[in-house]
């Protein structure tokens, strides 16, 4: 329900981007650089560069699984265009706080406000490098807003997508998984 | 140029202020820094208020930063005063559509203190 909300506000964020705009989306086809779209190797360029540039810390792949303590945070940053989808970050509620804590040079004792827009942003700044990592995908395909979500014992289930990246990361102690999932591509 | 009077639309809280410690790092001598949390509200600010610098996100909710933009130069608001949109869209093709509605430059999130300086410093220079 969500991932359809965040990605029908990425598509209509799209369409508004003018006549000359469609008209070459319906030109461009993602269809032949499936390969390109998919390739892992861009989700981990990502994460590594934005915690890098925007928390001054060295992120790497971490083939753990990565154990939601208690709360979890999650931004959910929906992709609409030639490609539909969603980047999902997800992390414990202490690795939130601690990421805010570096973006903002701000202590906090809890998942506030504040922590959970540096994590939407997080989300955000995630999902833009991504798609801009394959030239047609970043000229075609819009970003919603982020939504995020607190809570506890819940997953993400996408009925058949066409392809899914989902990759732990660990910075120092703490770790977090951001998930790709596509479920349309033109 | 010293004391500058500075704009930041940004829908997030965390981001105006991290684009904002950028500018401090960059070694811009900020007088007065006023936020606005989306296009509209930030069109209400430029109204009341002199500026010297104005920069913006795109994606936001109810009106986005290139039709804040575009009001801005339409209701000629702020004339003269340089805008930089900062935005994790990087295609040529948002860049373009920024320089068109206005745009004296753009700057791709995740960014550096560094990249600021470059993209903003000349353009205060210049006004």
């Amino acid at each position: 329900m969500l991932l359809n909300g965040v990605r029908n506000a990425a598509i209509a964020r799209k369409q508004g981007g003018g006549t000359n705009e469609m008209e070459h989306t319906m030109a461009v086809s993602l269809r032949e650089s499936v390969q390109l779209v998919s390739d892992p190797r861009n989700l981990d360029a990502s994460v590594e560069e934005v915690f890098q540039l925007m928390l001054g810390v060295a992120c790497r792949r971490d083939s753990g699984p990565v154990l939601h303590e208690q709360e979890s945070v999650t931004a959910v940053v929906g992709f609409g265009g030639l490609l539909s989808g969603a980047c999902v970050f997800r992390s414990s509620g202490s690795t939130a706080i601690r990421i805010a804590g570096l973006m903002t040079g701000m202590e906090f004792d809890e998942i506030d406000d504040t922590v959970k827009d540096a994590i939407g942003e997080i989300g955000n700044m995630l999902a833009g490098a991504w798609k801009g990592k394959v030239p047609d995908l970043a000229a075609n395909c819009g970003l919603s807003v982020p939504a995020v979500i607190t809570g506890r014992d819940y997953n993400l289930h996408v009925q058949a997508p066409e392809f899914q990246l989902h990759h732990a990361y660990r910075f120092g102690e703490s770790s977090f998984d951001v998930t790709i999932v596509c479920d349309g591509l033109q | 140029m010293s004391e500058i009077r500075t704009l930041i639309v940004d829908d997030s809280s965390v981001m105006r202020k991290i684009v904002e410690r950028s500018l401090r790092q960059a070694g811009l001598d900020l007088m007065v820094v006023h936020e606005a949390g989306s296009g509209t509200e930030g069109l209400d600010l430029l109204r009341a208020k002199a500026v010297d610098l104005i920069l913006t996100d795109i994606n936001m909710p109810s009106m986005d930063g290139l039709e804040f933009l575009r009001q801005i130069r339409a209701q000629n608001l702020a004339p003269g005063v340089p805008v930089v949109m900062i935005t994790t869209e990087s295609s040529e093709e948002h860049v373009k559509q920024a320089i068109m509605a206005g745009a004296q430059g753009y700057i791709r999130k995740p960014f550096t203190a560094e990249q600021v300086k470059e993209r903003v410093l000349p353009l205060l220079t210049a006004a």
